[in-house]
């Protein structure tokens, strides 16, 4: 390999790409996936390119816009920041796991019947987050308008609202995600 | 089909689906994860590969030098194409930057190269190898400076009466100056493309675009080819707002990697790339003088403009609207493109009125209090209901009266603050704000085919829903005419083997797309009635489609026992007549918000927002709401968070991410109301429909800065409304307090 210029680049082309592969073993929504992956493919990369799992969405790459989010080991997070070799063994739920066009799971069908969607392209990050949320709202988890850290965490639309900022909706959605978000919790409660 | 006069009464006043609330039908496919977008479509052209694009690194000037060797040695890597290699491409009528091409920089991250490669980790790799060196050319990238050294601005669109005698003869006038930053779309999918351009001749384009022949077109131009060589695929859009009206560089960039790979090419601008690279909406400075008796009466309008463009763009034309949405006598209007280096500005959501509004309603917030009136009695005495330049040309529909009535009755107007800075909950001053909105209700030739089959009809047009609700409005309204039930309908969209439609933007594509698909259905019906063989021969006319029945004079026959089996097809477009000329047609609005500005701190939080619109016949009121509280988010990223902020020595937008470019997130979005009247329009098209997707975007941000200066008493005049522009003035009422 050639020292690196004045500019730190590496003129040995191979070597300046990095181009190593490892194996790595994914289960997605239910079903083992065994891949020799290069090293810098992100999970939402993996995801969509490998596995031909397109439901995540990539609308930024860089963890600023929530599209691609999916569920690690029943964690919601953004698939593109993270490499999919950190993942190996890891369980992870994406939009296509949540439920089918014949056959959706509650939170598809709360955000057809409110209309908490227009070009879609964020839809299956913002559900994969509003399930997310339900639950961590049940488990305790604070976030930054909870008022109360010592009693149950109330299911208030800013609860909501805040928790959902992570996935942006250039369509402006938000007032129908809310209410999605609410006939999901208010059916399970 | 002519559209030649204004619509009679007709089968939409009875209606039992068009205007009433469906969902979606292309919702399921949507919240399940299965609409595929432009890069998704593994389903077609095998073999695959990955464009990786390069942008420039400087604004203006020549590569002197590029060298591609390393990358080209790079694993995985098939070609890499640099403008070097390829002679200046043509310009599409569309762009106003060319495209790629020859040594000529244009503007900042303009592309200059794509590596293609097995894999976007590849391709992005070899394209960090990329060696350029520029010879980089002085350029003007400061609006401010570049309006200091104007001495005037340029002939004006519209000069009526004598504008200068009436302000200087008028008890009450204003004299303000506005800005509005520079915006991005930043819808949420990047612009993508996977071409098949592997012959060099044939070209098929799976792409995100909101207008398939207009980039049909782009491409032929572009490339010197015949446009029935190209092939457009376009079914699902993640958003355009705008910024995908155009044939733009993933396009190019995947057509000419296929070619040297010789294999399908995919290439997804790079969010960061998207800023610079795409276009944007410009920033406008605005001069606004109103002038108006002690009545409230406006007697004159002097509104000049100022936006930014590359040498032959258009700008933003933030003074249209001041044209014909108040009455006055006197008016003139100039808006002036100026020159810039920065990246390319275009259209973006209701591209001038955005602007212009955001102005000219705080300029009318500004008088009403001069003239101590409450602001919507003042907007309701100075409407007009003619063209104020041309009163022989009357609105075809005008309720702007009755939206703003209606909206301070919801609103609870009179409860409202009267004292700016006069109420406060804590640290917290509420205020109350509103304004007007207006957006041109244009309409364009749109065509669609229709196919029975069965009892089932399918709808072919190169329409696309780009969130808007197109799937769901034209099932609509060929459900309705064919007398089908929604379920029998299949709509497919955004394909250049379909017939061309309006497509999507200006707020033209609801109600054009769906006049053309009514056309196409009469033309079916007709040829349904040639095929009838009971006795004398019936007119189409003569019958009835109801509940998937003919019926009519010795005729009682099932949809689906038509044509014997045989798929009955049938194709015509609406073509709008001269007749609209006569008549100013347009939309409008009322909006009101509540608003809470934190005293010491200046952070600003929207507290309520309400809609009222009159926009013709809505033709589906789910996904007509939705586009409307849309609109009001994002002016409310345009009037609170929203701007490109450029770097006047190297001439970019710096803030080119979703991090540093603020839209609205969740959390900034309070309670939103939509009302819309029943107003529709028999001028506008068959189906009496306007569009209502950009009205919903105008005259929100200046509602958001009225209600801030009622509730601070700080009057901002530059968007968006920032801590740092009230943190000041706050300081000073409260030193004064």
């Amino acid at each position: 390999m050639h020292p690196p210029d004045q500019l730190g680049r590496h003129r040995d082309a191979s070597a300046a790409c990095g181009d190593d592969h490892s194996p790595c073993t994914l289960h997605v929504n239910g079903t083992r996936h065994d891949l020799t992956l290069d090293n810098r493919t992100t999970l939402l990369d993996a995801l969509r390119e490998h596995l031909a799992l397109t439901g995540a969405k990539k609308g930024c790459d860089h963890g600023q816009c929530g599209a691609c989010t999916v569920a690690v080991n029943g964690t919601r997070i953004n698939a593109c920041l993270t490499l999919a070799v950190m993942h190996d063994g890891d369980e992870i739920t994406t939009i296509e796991g949540h439920g089918t066009p014949e056959s959706l799971d509650a939170m598809q069908q709360a955000f057809i019947d409110n209309d908490a969607f227009q070009c879609g392209y964020c839809t299956p990050g913002q559900i994969c987050s509003a399930t997310a949320i339900l639950e961590e709202i049940r488990a305790g988890l604070p976030s930054h308008v909870t008022e109360n850290l010592s009693t149950a965490i109330d299911l208030t639309d800013a609860e909501i609202r805040e928790r959902m900022s992570g996935n942006l909706c250039r369509c402006g959605a938000y007032a129908n995600i809310l209410k999605a978000i609410h006939q999901v919790a208010e059916a399970h409660s | 089909m002519d559209f030649n006069q204004a619509s009679e009464e007709n089968l939409f006043d009875h209606a039992r689906i068009v205007g009433k609330p469906h969902a979606r039908i292309d919702g399921r496919l949507k919240v399940s994860g299965q609409a595929p977008y432009a890069y998704e479509r593994h389903d077609v052209a095998a073999g695959q590969l990955v464009g990786y694009p390069l942008g420039a690194t400087i604004a203006k000037g020549r590569i002197t030098h590029m060298d591609a060797t390393q990358a080209l040695k790079a694993p995985g890597v098939a070609a890499v194409v640099t403008t070097l290699d390829v002679a200046p491409l043509n310009r599409a009528e569309s762009n106003v930057a060319r495209l790629f091409g020859g040594d000529v920089v244009e503007h900042y991250h303009q592309a200059i190269a794509v590596v293609v490669a097995d894999t976007l980790e590849r391709a992005r790799g070899a394209a960090n190898l990329i060696e350029v060196r520029y010879a980089e050319e002085d350029a003007e990238f400061d609006l401010e400076a570049a309006l200091e050294r104007l001495q005037n601005l340029g002939e004006p669109a519209a000069d009526v009466g004598d504008v200068e005698a009436a302000i200087a003869k008028a008890p009450v006038t204003l004299d303000a100056v506005y800005r509005t930053s520079a915006q991005s779309h930043a819808m949420m999918e990047p612009h993508a493309s996977i071409v098949d351009w592997s012959d060099g001749k044939a070209m098929t384009v799976w792409l995100s675009n909101q207008m398939i022949a207009w980039t049909r077109q782009a491409l032929a131009t572009t490339f010197d080819i015949d446009a029935d060589a190209i092939r457009l695929e376009s079914p699902y859009v993640g958003g355009g707002f705008g910024g995908k009206l155009w044939l733009r560089a993933d396009t190019v960039l995947a057509a000419l990697g296929s070619r040297a790979a010789g294999r399908p090419v995919k290439v997804a601008l790079p969010r960061p790339l998207m800023f610079n690279n795409t276009t944007h909406r410009s920033a406008t400075i605005q001069r606004l003088r109103i002038a108006a008796g002690e009545d409230g009466r406006i007697t004159a309008f002097d509104h000049a403009a100022v936006s930014h463009t590359l040498p032959g763009g258009s700008g933003e034309d933030a003074v249209n609207q001041t044209r014909c949405f108040y009455a006055g006598e006197n008016r003139r209007v100039a808006h002036h493109a100026i020159d810039l280096h920065l990246p390319e500005s275009a259209d973006m959501r209701a591209p001038g009125e955005a602007s212009g509004l955001a102005a000219l309603e705080i300029a009318m917030d500004e008088m009403a209090e001069k003239l101590d009136m409450d602001p919507v009695e003042f907007r309701i005495l100075n409407d007009t209901q003619v063209d104020p330049e041309d009163p022989d040309k009357p609105f075809s529909q005008r309720h702007f009266v009755e939206c703003l009535r209606e909206g301070a009755e919801r609103f609870g107007w009179e409860a409202r603050n009267r004292t700016p800075g006069g109420r406060r909950e804590g640290a917290w001053l509420i205020g109350h704000g509103m304004a007007g909105a207006y957006r041109g209700a244009p309409t364009l030739d749109s065509g669609a085919r229709v196919r029975l089959a069965r009892g089932r009809l399918v709808v072919e047009t190169d329409m696309t829903d780009i969130g808007t609700g197109s799937y769901t409005i034209i099932a609509q309204t060929a459900a309705e005419t064919m007398g089908l039930a929604m379920e029998d309908v299949e709509v497919r969209l955004g394909n250049s083997a379909y017939p061309v439609s309006s497509g999507s933007g200006g707020q033209f594509g609801a109600a054009s797309a769906t006049a053309g698909v009514y056309a196409a259905c009469l033309a079916l019906q007709k040829k349904i009635a040639a095929q009838l063989k009971v006795g004398a021969q019936l007119k189409a006319e003569e019958l009835r489609f109801d509940q998937g029945r003919i019926l009519g004079e010795g005729v009682d026959l099932a949809l689906a026992d038509v044509g014997d089996g045989d798929e009955l097809v049938a194709e015509d477009k609406i073509h709008f007549g001269d007749f609209k000329e006569g008549l100013q047609i347009g939309t409008f609005a009322a909006h009101f918000i509540e608003v809470a500005v934190h005293a010491y701190t200046g952070e600003t939080r929207l507290r309520r927002m309400l809609a009222v619109c009159d926009a013709g016949r809505i033709l589906n009121p789910i996904t007509a709401r939705s586009q409307v509280l849309g609109g009001m988010t994002m002016a409310a990223g345009a009037a609170l968070s929203e701007g490109l902020e450029v770097d006047r020595a190297r001439g970019f937008f710096t803030n080119h991410d979703l991090a540093g470019y603020e839209v609205a997130v969740h959390a900034d979005i309070p309670e939103q109301e939509v009302v819309f009247l029943e107003t529709p329009d028999a001028a506008s098209t068959p189906l009496k429909a306007k569009g209502v997707g950009e009205l919903g975007i105008c005259g929100v941000p200046a509602a958001i800065a009225n209600a801030v200066y009622n509730a601070t008493g700080v009057r901002v005049r530059d968007y968006p409304i920032t801590v740092d522009r009230l943190v000041e003035g706050l300081a000073e009422r409260a030193a004064h307090s």
